[in-house]
């Protein structure tokens, strides 16, 4: 049972750091990235790989970040031109992109196939508890030091920058602030977080594929953020936590009544409760669990 | 200083907006444009600031060609613009709002914010200083910590007003300053740019309340389905007969 919570713990810090992310680009600054979960899978590829190669994690981990981070550079070029809904559509292609390379240049991911054995994270500390908990608690301390580091951004001068794009771009412009430049260390922030949160996945799973990295995993983080508190920082962290609790939980309601429902159908009902959620939440709650009353 | 448009026109489809706009202005000046709606005097702003590109024609600041410049480049070139439906940063209060527009932060820069973060401060409080003068002075300070979404029409113009000082330009382009502006205000307001003019700061204004503006400015454009039909002291070229045959629909002819 103790090996159980601590698995979602770190699942569940997984997404938080995934949620910070996005919360930055989203939250403050309004970039509509439906394509997180492409910065995700190239995080856990860059690192695995690297591992593998011999390289030490956290030089992995840094690489990771540096890749997303990069590869959110050319995106940010060609869609940040664009208006809203479109530069949705774009990151939403780009993150299948991502997940078709992944699956047809298995020279170097292995396809399909995925990687395996990727070096666990803590693995000194052996592959019971205590590794897990160290894992834990590396995590914890990230999302910690990200959350934190946020706050810091989003009440500085950046910040008021960024949710000044979010209000009005053109009134930006018109002062002689270029949104671009900004929008692109956003969108390149956040997409390093992702990376993070990615080699975390993949030292911690162990193993890689394609399959782990399809949209829906997206639209989990955009209904974390949506639950916490779009634009909070302390909202992707309860957002992430409810999340966690949404998905175990409906987990549990097939143990409780196995014969209700089958395990093919169990993963349709669960992709239909996230959108009548998010439907929900958009309707009645659309601050958040943690959102500011006062504004809006 | 000093801004130069030449002979400058945009269609959208078949419809001519602009048809070869040219005037002058010295840049410490005040010049208002009239003219009934639909004359072309927004979208001529917009080609001015740098947020439509012009089909044909040039604008210069101070014989420097802008054409190839977007709009955050002429703004800080020194040439900042209001809009006609205030565009405010609806979160942010008002003194966020102006503190916003402030150029050259170092503080706007991810690595400069936690590598110097004594040099942010102090930034800081100096716009902040800056910004509660000019709240003072468009006697915005009653609001100055309210979410600006929750100003009233009124409020908001004086808000980019406000805001467009914080950018520090040389020239101002002002879209209909007065219009949801109630009338004490109003000539506060005119006092208020008279005060800014006098400071060497220049205005070109687009004005619909015809009484405001000839108090304010002592040259106007009249403009015309995307034509200059005069230019001269308000005065003078309200008795045009073809300015007041286009204005009026020659009601009051």
């Amino acid at each position: 049972m103790e090996a159980y919570l601590v698995a979602i713990a770190i699942v569940g810090a997984i997404y938080v750091l995934l949620t910070l992310g996005l919360t930055v680009q989203y939250g403050l600054t309004g970039l509509v990235n439906f394509g997180h979960v492409g910065f995700f899978a190239i995080g856990a590829y860059a690192s695995a790989l690297l591992s593998l190669e011999g390289v030490p994690l956290v030089a992995s981990f840094a690489c990771a970040a540096l890749a997303a981070a990069l590869a959110a550079w050319p995106i940010g070029l060609v869609a940040l031109r664009l208006r809203d809904d479109y530069f949705a559509v774009v990151t939403l292609g780009f993150s299948e992109t991502v997940r078709l390379v992944i699956t047809s240049e298995r020279w170097l991911t292995n396809g399909v196939q995925g990687v395996p054995g990727i070096p666990r994270s803590f693995a000194g500390l052996g592959v019971g508890m205590a590794g897990s908990l160290a894992t834990l608690a590396a995590i914890a301390l990230v999302c910690l030091a990200v959350a934190l580091a946020l706050r810091r951004i989003a009440r500085s001068p950046f910040g008021r920058v960024i949710e000044a794009i979010r209000d009005n771009e053109d009134a930006l412009r018109a002062l002689g602030k270029d949104p671009a430049r900004f929008k692109m260390q956003v969108l390149a922030l956040g997409a390093a977080l992702a990376g993070v949160a990615g080699a975390f996945y993949a030292h911690y799973i162990t193993y890689v594929s394609p399959d782990q990295f399809i949209p829906l995993v997206t639209f989990y983080v955009w209904m974390a953020m949506i639950m916490g508190g779009v634009g909070r920082v302390s909202g992707a962290v309860v957002g992430a936590l409810l999340l966690m609790l949404f998905l175990e939980g409906t987990r549990f309601l097939r143990d409780v009544a196995p014969d209700l429902i089958s395990a093919v159908d169990m993963a349709s009902v669960r992709i239909g409760a996230v959108g009548l959620a998010l439907i929900l939440f958009t309707l009645y709650r659309p601050q958040g669990l943690v959102g500011d009353y006062t504004r809006r | 200083m000093s801004l130069v448009v030449r002979d400058v026109t945009k269609s959208f489809g078949g419809f001519r907006a602009l048809d070869a706009v040219s005037f002058a202005m010295d840049g410490a000046a005040m010049l208002g444009i009239i003219g009934p709606n639909g004359a072309g005097k927004s979208t001529l702003f917009s080609v001015v600031s740098g947020f439509m590109a012009a089909d044909r024609g040039t604008v210069a600041l101070d014989g420097r060609p802008l054409d190839r410049l977007g709009a955050a480049a002429r703004a800080r070139a020194g040439m900042v613009r209001t809009f006609q439906v205030p565009r405010e940063f609806h979160h942010l209060t008002v003194r966020e709002n102006l503190m916003a527009a402030a150029p050259g932060q170092s503080g706007e820069g991810l690595l400069g914010l936690f590598l110097r973060p004594g040099r942010v401060r102090a930034e800081e409080e100096a716009i902040g200083a800056e910004a509660d003068a000019t709240i003072a002075f468009l006697r915005l300070t009653a609001v100055a910590g309210t979410p600006a979404g929750r100003l009233s029409g009124g409020q908001k113009k004086l808000l980019e007003l406000g805001r467009a000082l914080m950018a520090k330009p040389r020239l101002i382009l002002l879209d209909e300053p007065f219009a949801g502006v109630n009338p004490v205000l109003v000539a506060e307001l005119g006092e208020r740019i008279a005060a800014l003019n006098a400071r060497g700061i220049g205005f070109l204004v687009i004005e619909h309340d015809l009484a405001a503006l000839s108090r304010l400015v002592p040259r106007v454009l009249v403009m015309d389905r995307g034509r200059v039909l005069a230019e001269g002291p308000p005065g003078e070229v309200l008795r045009d007969p073809a300015v007041r045959e286009a204005y009026l629909g020659g009601a009051a002819a």
